[in-house]
């Protein structure tokens, strides 16, 4: 598949959140301001392009020559954890605004469904390691997407007078219920009739 | 003891009430035997890690305790997914990477930390097992409401010239589709989340109402059958 096919398929088609329900803690959990939503989105798009990769080549270079591939599962999770806290080290080192700006989300991402469905998504679309690393981005951008366009609904929603039991966590499930029928426009079709 | 295993299943039902464990929950909830499945794998996953915690709490050095147990948990979630592939093959593909993601279900890591990793081998046994089968529980609600309105059918195991499905006369001619697609699940956790919320609710207004009054039974005479049910709810509930 193209690089633009995958970019449409991550972000639109099979947005993560919205069709695969991946990451949703995240999603619920830190959508209820736009700046720490844009702050975790691209936490995610920072880990998801590079844990994909990673794992691409652990997969490719260790696990397969190897005959191990039973091992996913573990490698894979111990991978992700240890470049969530390797990624904190650097950025703090390198660029303290941006550890500042990210930081805090970074740890919640370890245990992020998105990373790892990312990386066996990958395994098992056979991509190659530049389509692996672009679907992580393409990914993480359609977990941006929904969670900005989430936070900005539910800031609006603040406002607004909500029946008691559905104050909070509810009213936001039944909002993305109803983003994500909007995004069942995009599908299959679509992208066939872009790219012929 | 005993309450150590039903908390898991009402007061602290991880699906409703700590709202963990979502991202498994939602995607397989399409069909009843998937929750089953689904639940089944949850439940192994989350006996095995507790026990293995359990006993292996005082020899894990407390800095790396977290990624330990996230290997414990890998090491079982393996087992679960090989299991399946072999001899549930159909299962197996239809909760597709869904089985390995159950490495990141909030439910097990939560607790291994804060259960088990404190507790003796039983108590994390019986609570394991609550656990599980309110997470089985909850999901079953989730995929029945799911499957009956958004396909008009329940799908259970094929045995013998049964093929596993139950149509139901009716709904399966002209489901509401919409709740089978990936909207469904988000709109149907949103709603049930209400419905938990408001139950949650009038069973607080009607204890505070309860408890100042000096003599539950002049007032259950004055008030008549609202009265009568408060006492033996906050009875249930203390």
């Amino acid at each position: 598949m193209s690089y633009i096919g995958i970019i449409i398929t991550f972000v639109f088609i099979n947005n993560f959140i919205l069709t695969q329900f991946l990451g949703l803690c995240p999603f619920i959990g830190v959508s209820r301001r736009t700046d720490s939503a844009v702050g975790m989105g691209f936490a995610v798009i920072f880990v998801m392009s590079i844990a994909s990769l990673a794992t691409w080549a652990v997969y490719r270079l260790i696990l397969v020559p190897l005959n191990i591939e039973y091992l996913q599962t573990i490698s894979f999770i111990l991978i992700i954890a240890a470049l969530v806290q390797l990624v904190e080290m650097v950025i703090m080192k390198i660029s303290p605004p941006l550890y500042k700006a990210l930081g805090i989300y970074l740890p919640l991402i370890t245990t992020n469904c998105a990373v790892l469905g990312i990386a066996l998504i990958g395994v098992r679309s056979d991509y190659n390691a530049p389509e692996s690393f672009v679907a992580g981005i393409a990914a993480g951008l359609g977990f941006l997407l929904a969670i900005v366009v989430m936070s900005t609904i539910r800031e609006r929603l603040d406002r607004e007078w909500i029946p008691k039991p559905f104050r909070g966590v509810p009213i936001a499930f039944i909002t993305a219920g109803l983003m994500a029928l909007a995004f069942m426009a995009f599908d299959k079709a679509l992208l066939k009739n872009l790219l012929g | 003891m005993y309450s150590e295993f039903s908390k898991g299943i009402f007061k602290e039902n991880p699906i409703f009430i700590i709202l963990l464990g979502l991202c498994p929950t939602l995607a397989v909830s399409t069909q009843v035997v998937n929750a089953l499945g689904m639940g089944a794998g949850v439940i192994f996953v989350l006996i095995g890690s507790e026990i293995f915690v359990s006993l292996l709490k005082d020899f894990i050095p407390a800095r790396i305790r977290i990624p330990s147990f996230i290997v414990i948990i890998a090491s079982f979630v393996t087992i679960v997914d090989l299991v399946m592939q072999a001899y549930a093959p159909s299962l197996s593909r239809s909760l597709g990477v869904f089985v390995q993601l159950i490495v990141v279900n909030c439910i097990i890591l939560g607790r291994a930390e804060a259960f088990a990793s404190k507790r003796r081998l039983g108590e994390s046994l019986l609570d394991a097992l609550g656990m599980g089968v309110g997470f089985t529980l909850g999901l079953l609600l989730i995929s029945a409401i799911r499957e009956i309105l958004g396909a008009g059918t329940i799908t259970l195991f094929a045995v013998g010239s049964f093929d596993g499905v139950i149509r139901i006369p009716g709904l399966s001619s002209q489901p509401a589709r919409v709740l089978a697609l990936a909207p469904g699940a988000l709109l149907v956790i949103g709603f049930l989340k209400a419905l938990f919320n408001w139950m949650e609710m009038r069973r607080q207004a009607r204890a505070a109402w309860i408890v100042p009054t000096p003599a539950p039974a002049a007032a259950a005479a004055a008030e008549g059958a609202p009265a009568l049910q408060g006492p033996s709810d906050e009875g249930r509930t203390s």
